[in-house]
């Protein structure tokens, strides 16, 4: 047996620097599919962060509590929904969007979509109200005043893009059940390391893995360099 | 002076010494595939094994390739799949020893019941599965290396047909969740006829092909060469070999019927 874990990362390497069309086809759907959801969640989630945050109206107490619980609902609880929905039987039947990327993309809309909004809802209560109502009323227009604040707060925003991001990208719950891990289709990251595990062929298993570490590696570093930047330190 | 370390490797040493059973030779660890766990089989055969000979048999229910592969790498004390090439190649190889068909079943091409391909009609399975790639209907593949995938891919092979039509789609799945997408996209797949039959109520499928002998699905169990691992519990795995040959398990094979069919045929022979 010469599957020592040297050779299998060896394997791994040579399957990634090959430009192995199987690898790159499964990690372009990974993310094909998670950018599409991120794109689509982005604008709608942000702004109804930004209406928590600052706006004060009836129910905002209740939503706020509700997004919160849906953030940590498990990603299977998700795919099940969504399931059912897209389902021959189900409601949205007729799209016949089960076991296809847009049945996939809605599902990870709905898992990316309660990151997105708590964190730029947290984003936007940080800032002072005043500087918001200041320049409100030095006669900024509303999109210009939202413009500033979120340059200002470009940080913490761009934090809740990568943490979102990040979540769809990595879950396998949703994707396995609404996307069935078809091959050149469906299959992206997650549920084919889960596949490759379960055939016992780890070396592409690993290979992908890697893929998913060097880019929240390189996401998170980026991040905190940005970070570095916006607050000096200084003491 | 105790440090915190060997306190703790002091705890676990306990813990490992303690918590393990008494005989640890008394568990055999059978890697199988899904089929036979999923249609309740070894749930009805098992235990009678387990109170006769005291041992206790731990199931991991896995697809061909994976249990054939947790035997070469020593993880497992017997296994029971069902893809006689592969079989033959880890005997080969001096992994795998005494191989006994023990039971049969069969595999069917199932599709929607209005059969859009129309391979109701023909003579031999290979000319079924290229009338599904000529036709442009959906086929669903396995895809996870398992007994059943090898099996379609051989008929591919047979059939001279590259299983990349347009309509091929491999999900990389069990044969259960295999059967639900089928049924959801109104494809045709090829199913081993226990797991059909356990999930028929939830389908709107029906058996368009019926292969007979030339589907036949032959199950094997295999004992692991003490050369390789002299570590494993092969007594154990040996009296469950034993066991499975004998005129009560075979009949006990026969008799297990699920939803009022008879799921395998006990195959063993002197």
């Amino acid at each position: 047996m010469n599957e020592g874990w040297l050779a299998l990362l060896q394997q791994a390497l040579s399957l990634l620097f090959s430009l192995d069309p199987e690898v790159w086809s499964i990690v372009s759907v990974s993310f094909s599919v998670s950018f599409a959801a991120l794109l689509i969640t982005l604008l709608p989630s942000m702004i109804l962060g930004f209406v928590l945050a600052f706006g004060r109206f009836p129910g905002r107490w209740f939503i706020t509590n509700l997004i919160q619980t849906l953030q940590s609902i498990p990603t299977v609880v998700i795919g099940l929904l969504v399931y059912l929905m897209l389902t021959r039987m189900g409601p949205l039947g007729d799209l016949r969007w089960l076991f296809t990327q847009k049945g996939m993309i809605l599902g990870q809309m709905l898992i990316c979509a309660p990151v997105l909004v708590a964190m730029s809802q947290a984003a936007f209560t940080s800032v002072d109200r005043r500087a918001w109502e200041t320049s409100r009323t030095l006669g900024a227009s509303w999109i210009r005043a939202i413009w500033t604040l979120c340059r200002e707060l470009k940080v913490p925003l761009l934090m809740a893009v990568v943490a979102g991001f990040s979540r769809i990208l990595t879950e396998v719950g949703c994707s396995m059940m609404v996307g069935g891990n078809i091959a050149d289709v469906t299959r992206n990251i997650p549920t084919a390391i889960a596949l490759e595990t379960s055939k016992g062929d780890f070396a592409q298993a690993i290979a992908l893995g890697l893929v998913l570490l060097i880019l929240s590696l390189v996401l998170n570093f980026a991040l905190g360099i940005l970070r570095g930047k916006a607050e000096p330190r200084s003491h | 002076m105790l440090n915190l370390k060997s306190v703790f490797s002091i705890a676990l040493a306990i813990t490992l010494i303690t918590g393990m059973p008494a005989h640890a030779e008394e568990i055999i660890k059978l890697a199988t595939t899904t089929s036979t766990e999923n249609s309740g089989l070894l749930k009805n055969l098992l235990p009678k094994f387990e109170a006769e000979s005291g041992y206790k048999v731990q199931v991991i229910a896995t697809g061909t390739g994976k249990a054939l592969k947790l035997a070469r790498q020593g993880d497992v004390d017997v296994i029971m799949t069902h893809a006689p090439a592969a079989e033959a190649k880890f005997v080969d190889e001096g992994y795998g020893l005494l191989p006994r068909g023990i039971m049969m079943n069969d595999f069917v091409i199932l599709g929607p019941k209005n059969d859009p391909a129309k391979i109701r009609s023909s003579k031999t399975v290979e000319q079924a599965f290229a009338k599904i790639a000529k036709s442009g209907e959906t086929f669903i593949s396995r895809g996870d290396n398992s007994g059943t995938n090898m099996k379609e891919l051989i008929i591919w092979k047979n059939a001279k047909v590259d299983p990349s039509f347009t309509g091929y789609k491999s999900v990389g799945q069990g044969m259960g969740k295999t059967l639900l997408m089928a049924n959801e996209l109104q494809g045709y797949t090829l199913s081993d006829r226990g797991t059909f039959v356990a999930y028929q109520a939830k389908l709107d499928m029906a058996i368009d092909f019926d292969g007979g002998q030339a589907l036949a699905n032959p199950y094997q169990i295999m004992l692991i060469n003490p050369v390789k691992y002299p570590d494993l519990n092969h007594e154990g795995a040996r009296a469950l070999s034993d066991w499975l040959i004998g005129a009560e398990a075979q009949g006990m094979i026969n008799s297990y019927k699920v939803k009022g069919e008879q799921l395998f045929k006990a195959t063993y022979s002197e």
